[in-house]
């Protein structure tokens, strides 16, 4: 339901660099002005870019939270996976996942 | 004046930001036939660059999405991506308001435009940017078609707003270039990134070539998610511009990538009168 709240959060976070800052020092202030579930709030708080994949959230706001978080782009690409093996596929969105768990396609 | 250069390209962010993973033999010529295109739009003699991409969320969300939007500042930023991620430095990129405000009002007699006094470029213009004006000289004109938060506008209406722009680009004295930006099949920030169907993507380009109307608007978004990922939305740029020029197209690079995400692609098309 809140799905959209998430996005915002992404949304907002990767074009200000004054949240950015505000993510650093009080997270939870930060959180608190989004309507989120506490699925969402554990995943986001927990740097779960798997989880926050399956729930939904668009992969190109995905994609930089995990730049944020300093992941590289292997890791972060089999971050999404890792999210998918116990979690299951994509619960909304356009970015499901199609290849196979061990197909790397671009070899990461 | 007129438009006197039509072109299209990737923009895919791991042009630049994942260039020392990708083998330099796919690479290189990449590269070069961005240079090549570098040359062609130099040899226009354009007075501003009209760039019609497809943007990513950088400032365009779901809490007011438009279909179509151009921007209307003298400065730009960009990119607002981390630089040390896309490996593009941030800096600040010349556009001409006065001018988008007359192109904007001959594009709202046939479309709908909404327009933007701020804009904060994302890779979709970043990284072709990069390579055709690395000096950040020539005034921009930023263009963005929804391609990432559905409902998408319908490829027709892709069409009508290129046919737009061409009319509006006549009628300002200024020599005008447009470049088109986007992926053809992809799908960029899953799993399946690297994934490219490369006979649809030589198909539909096939079709831009020959600027083939009604092939350009002959597929539905279920087929094009299905055979093309939702990357695949982003041919709303090149049929855009296919539009624009009217003419025929060159292609001058295409080869499939992986690491890069997309079937990187680069072409010109003729201005036909």
């Amino acid at each position: 339901m809140s799905l959209y709240q998430l996005q915002k959060f992404l949304f907002d976070l990767n074009r200000d660099p004054s949240l950015q800052s505000t993510y650093r020092s009080d997270q939870q202030q930060l959180l608190g002005r989004y309507e989120l579930t506490a699925q969402e709030r554990e995943a986001i708080a927990g740097g779960d870019i798997g989880m926050m994949y399956v729930l939904g959230a668009n992969g190109q706001l995905l994609m930089h939270f995990a730049a944020f978080l300093g992941m590289a782009w292997p890791d972060y690409i089999q971050a999404m996976r890792d999210g998918v093996r116990p979690h299951g596929p994509v619960r909304a969105g356009v970015y499901a996942m199609t290849t196979a768990m061990d197909e790397k396609v671009a070899g990461v | 004046m007129s438009l006197v250069f039509a072109g299209i390209c990737s923009h895919a962010p791991g042009i630049t930001g994942r260039a020392d993973m990708a083998d330099p033999a796919l690479r290189e010529p990449l590269y070069a036939a961005f240079r090549r295109m570098r040359e062609q739009l130099a040899a226009a003699r354009p007075d501003a660059l009209i760039i019609v991409a497809a943007e990513h969320f950088a400032n365009f969300f779901m809490n007011n999405m438009p279909s179509f939007a151009i921007g209307m500042a003298d400065r730009y930023s960009g990119p607002i991506e981390d630089p040390a991620w896309l490996r593009i430095q941030p800096t600040s990129i010349p556009g001409n308001a006065a001018l988008s405000q007359r192109l904007i009002q001959q594009v709202m007699q046939t479309v709908d435009v909404a327009f933007a006094e701020e804009w904060k470029f994302d890779h979709g213009i970043m990284v072709p940017l990069s390579f055709l004006t690395p000096g950040y000289d020539l005034p921009v004109i930023p263009v963005n078609i929804n391609c990432q938060g559905p409902p998408l506008a319908p490829l027709p209406r892709a069409w009508a707003f290129g046919e737009a722009i061409r009319r509006a680009a006549d009628t300002v004295p200024q020599r005008i270039a447009l470049v088109g930006t986007g992926g053809i099949s992809h799908w960029p920030a899953t799993p399946d990134s690297g994934r490219i169907n490369e006979a649809w993507d030589r198909d539909f380009l096939d079709k831009w070539s020959r600027n083939d109307q009604a092939g350009l608007l002959s597929y539905s978004d279920a087929d094009t998610y299905r055979e093309a990922g939702q990357g695949g939305f982003e041919i709303r740029t090149f049929i855009s511009v296919a539009a624009a020029a009217r003419g025929k197209g060159h292609l001058q690079h295409y080869q499939p990538i992986p690491i890069f995400a997309v079937g990187c692609t680069v072409a010109v098309m003729d201005i036909a009168a």
